[in-house]
Parts: structure tokens; sequence; C-alpha cells
């Protein structure tokens, strides 16, 4: 069965289009990846899936309900938690304070979620690091610890389905596959969905079941992660490995 | 030294006051980076609005928690009514907005409430404290205006520090995107700022006012001097328009009392350039650089 199911989306920016008619079915308690190259949409899918921008076709269900053009705020609530590119940490405010604000969507979540992480201790035993300078501002955090932050930060919202935008960018090989770990991890442990969006072909196949991949707005292909990762003609073209 | 006693304390009351005025105006500008030139205008309303209150046997109290909240209303409608149509155009736009309504409610006030001088009493005594010989400028209304003040901050920092309400409120100023994925209503938020920035701008008005006159454009010099204060402070830090609030009072009191009181303005421009040449961000700003 299928979390979220996004049909015939078309985003544009004015004359462009970011995507055209695009179709991708993330199933339950699965990594879907979504790979392409720089531009080739896979920003605005994730930003359109979570209401920051408006689609101008198709539609968006989550959980059997359509999402499509609902208020980003409401998002939180349905169970769906974003990890934007970039990060997304508010830097002024402390590593407590950004778990804080994550805690809080979970007010209006079923009780029963499944939810690996659901109080301020289990984020901090989650990430010993981020427990011992709790207080700290989070811009005083390395790139990996930030990382680390906006993912406890989205799983104390209860979620459902997580988005993840490009979580490997300007992060050491080691912290990568350390961050991909977990997200396997947690994937495996406790039934969370996951659609992964990433340049990081190579690393991202590594965890995910799914893979699609965009260039140009449109799906190209979408395979096992395992035909992908085997498929040489595809990974020169597409994938860059 | 009794003349530098009270020129130090006539400088405290008075530099207050500018302080309260200042947190109104950073509270608008930190989360939307707007500055509301209406704000004195919505406070001389608001205590046109105690007064009217008062004269209609409403005790002093009952007169100042109206207007509170008749500035927090105000603040709200005009959040909603005015400023949110003219959102994603061009930020000249809503300041501009905020320019036409400072003429406007003034006018507006002139009309209802007429333009003549109006004497606004205290609910404490004017009369200056004495200590032995010493003749004290500080009457119970000063102590008065200082503890109202306070409260005011005490407050604005519990409410920011320790409440989620106030956490969102910071959360939605620093990053409206990050706020609003993580659930955080920034709209509502937006219209909650302007209504709390009108209820401490009311506090202003009012506070100016007790013990003194009013008339519509009697809010004029602590307009000025509430900027000055908040630029010197930084203009996104309440700490900031607080401490830019009493240096500015302190320092127009010293101009007043040694050199002239003519010279006032010009004292207080050159505290201005003095903090912008050595921190142009201001004193207690966040960001290192600002657009000009």
């Amino acid at each position: 069965m299928s979390v979220l199911e996004i049909k015939n989306l078309t985003t544009t920016y004015g004359p462009v289009k970011a995507l055209d008619s695009v179709d991708v079915a993330v199933e339950t308690g699965q990594i879907t990846a979504v790979l392409g190259a720089n531009g080739a949409g896979k920003t605005s899918l994730l930003r359109t899936v979570s209401g920051l921008v408006k689609p101008t076709a198709g539609t968006i269900t989550l959980d059997g309900t359509d999402i499509t053009g609902k208020p980003t705020e409401s998002m939180v609530h349905r169970g769906m938690a974003h990890v934007p590119e970039g990060r997304g940490v508010i830097a002024e405010l402390t590593i407590e304070e950004n778990l804080r604000l994550g805690m809080r969507g979970a007010a209006k979540r079923p009780t029963d979620t499944p939810a690996p992480v659901r109080t301020l201790d289990d984020a901090y035993q989650l990430f010993p690091v981020l427990g011992d300078r709790r207080n700290a501002q989070a811009h005083t955090l390395s790139g990996g610890e930030r990382q680390m932050l906006v993912i406890a930060r989205a799983l104390l919202a209860r979620p459902t389905l997580l988005l993840l935008d490009e979580p490997s960018l300007g992060l050491a090989p080691r912290i990568v596959a350390q961050i991909f770990n977990l997200v396997r991890a947690l994937v495996n442990d406790s039934g969370l969905t996951v659609l992964l969006v990433e340049q990081n072909a190579r690393s991202a196949l590594s965890i995910a079941h799914t893979g699609v991949v965009l260039n140009l707005g449109k799906v190209v292909v979408t395979e096992s992660a395992e035909v992908l990762q085997n498929d040489a003609t595809l990974r020169h073209s597409y994938l860059g490995f | 030294m009794q003349h530098f006693i009270n020129v130090l304390l006539n400088g405290i009351t008075q530099g207050i006051v500018i302080a309260a005025f200042a947190l109104a105006l950073v509270l608008i500008f930190r989360s939307t980076r707007i500055v509301n030139f209406a704000q004195g205008s919505q406070a001389m309303f608001t205590t046109y609005i105690a007064l009217t209150l008062m004269n209609n046997d409403f005790p002093y109290w009952v007169a100042f928690l109206g207007a509170l909240a008749a500035g927090f209303i105000i603040g709200a409608v005009l959040e909603r009514v005015v400023i949110r149509p003219l959102e994603g155009g061009m930020e000249l736009n809503i300041v501009i907005a905020t320019l036409g309504l400072y003429v406007a409610i003034q006018a507006l006030a002139a009309i209802l409430f007429g333009s003549d001088y109006k004497s606004f009493s205290s609910p404490v005594g004017v009369q200056g404290f004495q200590v032995g010989d010493l003749n004290l400028a500080l009457t119970p209304t000063s102590i008065f205006v200082i503890c109202t003040v306070g409260v005011v901050v005490v407050g604005l920092t519990l409410l920011f520090q320790k409440t989620q309400l106030g956490l969102t409120m910071r959360a939605a100023a620093f990053d409206g995107e990050v706020s609003r994925i993580l659930g955080v209503r920034v709209s509502h938020l937006l219209t909650f700022g302007w209504a709390l920035a009108g209820l401490v701008g009311s506090v202003a008005g009012i506070l100016v006012a007790t013990g003194s006159f009013i008339y519509p454009s009697y809010m004029e010099s602590l307009i000025a001097f509430g900027f000055i204060a908040a630029v010197i402070g930084g203009l996104d830090s309440p700490i900031g328009a607080v401490v830019g609030g009493l240096i500015l009072g302190i320092v127009n009191s010293l101009v007043s009392g040694y050199l002239a009181p003519g010279l006032v303005t010009i004292g207080a421009f050159v505290v201005l350039i003095a903090v912008l040449l050595l921190k142009p961000g201001g004193l207690f700003s966040s960001t290192q650089a600002r657009r000009v």
C-alpha cells in the first residue's frame, strides 16, 4: 500500500515547467529515492508535496486523503515531516528550542503512531552530541550535527512520512554513511516511510527500496533500487556513477 | 550635586518611556522587517480612548486597561486590513501605507476628540520626593512609569523565553518557511505580533501622557526618540530597545540640563551617528550588516 501517491503532478515557475506530469508512489515502510542531476526537479517535487509550492495540475494523496494545495502548516498534523534542503535549522534558537518546535507538531498526532523518537530524551539518546550541547545556539553546530538536529526535530513530530531533501549535501562521506545508515535503521525498526531526494545516487540507492529517476522535470524510470544499481546504461546516462 | 542627580533621574524616567515605545517598534520589525510609522498615532489614539473613559467617570486603571485592549485590537485590525493585502509586493508599499496611517489616524483623532490641549491626570502624585534638603526630580508618577515599563519588559521576556507561543513567535521571526514546515501558523503570529506591538505602544502613549497634556500630535517627539533608540539597540533586539531608550533618555536629560534644552534633538542625533559609526548594526543587532 502506498502512503503517498503523486499523480500527474505539474509545477511551473512562470514559463518553466519544474515538474511535468510526475507520477510517484511511495510504499509504506519503504525508502523511495528520487534521483537526478541539479535542476531535475527533485526539490520542486518535495516543495510541492509539502504545500510550499502550489501545483498547476495533478493530485497528491497522503494516507488516502487528497492534500493537493493544502497549507504547509497543516502537513505536520497529517503525518508528514519535511526536512528541507540546506537543513533548515533555526540557527538563532538553541538546539533544545529547535527540538521543542518539532515536538509541538506531535500534539495533534494520534498517540498510537509508532514513533522511534517521542521525547527530548529519546532524541538525545539517538544523538548524544545534541544532548551535550542542548542549550547552545544551533549555528554553533557542524554540518553533520545540523543534519542530525533536523532529523531528530522531524521525528519528534511523530510522522508517518519523512521527506528528506539532499541530506548528504556538503557532508563528508563518513558522515553521509552514518546518516544514511540511521535512516535505514529507523525505517527497518519503526515502520517509518521515507521519500528521499538525492543527487548522491550511489549512497541513496544503497539504502533505498525503490528509485525514481527525474530528468528535466519528467520521470525517466521507476525501478527497484537493486535493478537501478545494476543497470550500467541508466547509471551512466542519469546517475553519474 | 542635586542638579546632577535630578538630571539623571529625569533621564531615566524619560528613557524608560522611550524604551517602551522603541519596544513596540522592535516587536514588529523583528518579525516582519517593517518599520511601523503609524505606531505613535495608534498609541495616541488609544490614549484618547483612555481619556474618554476617564471623562466618563471610569477609574484610571480601567481606562488604562481599556486603552491596552484597544491598542491590541487596533494593531491586529491594521495588520489584517491594511498590511496583509500589501504583502508580496515591494516592502516600500507597506512602509508608505504605515506613513499614510500615521497621518490619517492623527487627523481622525483631531476630528473625533478635537485638537486642543487636554489634561491627562495621574493616578498618583506629581509632587517630587524630598530627601533631607534635596528636592528630587522623582515623583510618584515617575516611579509608576518605571514600574509599569518594568512589568512590560518582564512580561515580554517571559512570553518570548518561557512560553510555547513565544518560542513559535521567535521561530517565525527567524525563519518563516521552516516554521511553517514545522506546523507553525506564521500568518496568525504576524497578526498577534502587530496586536502585541499595539498594546506595548499604548503603554508608552499613556505613560508619556500621564500627569501631562495630550493633543493629536503629542507623541511626535516620543516617536522620533523611539525610532532613534530602536536603531541604537539594533532594531531587532528587545534588550537593545530598552538599553537604547535608557541611553537616549539620559543623554537627552544631560544635554537639556547642562547645555541647552534646544540642543536635545541634536544631541540625540549625535548619539545615533556615534553608535552607527562604531557599530553599524546597532548595539544588540543579531545581524552583521544591514541593507540600507
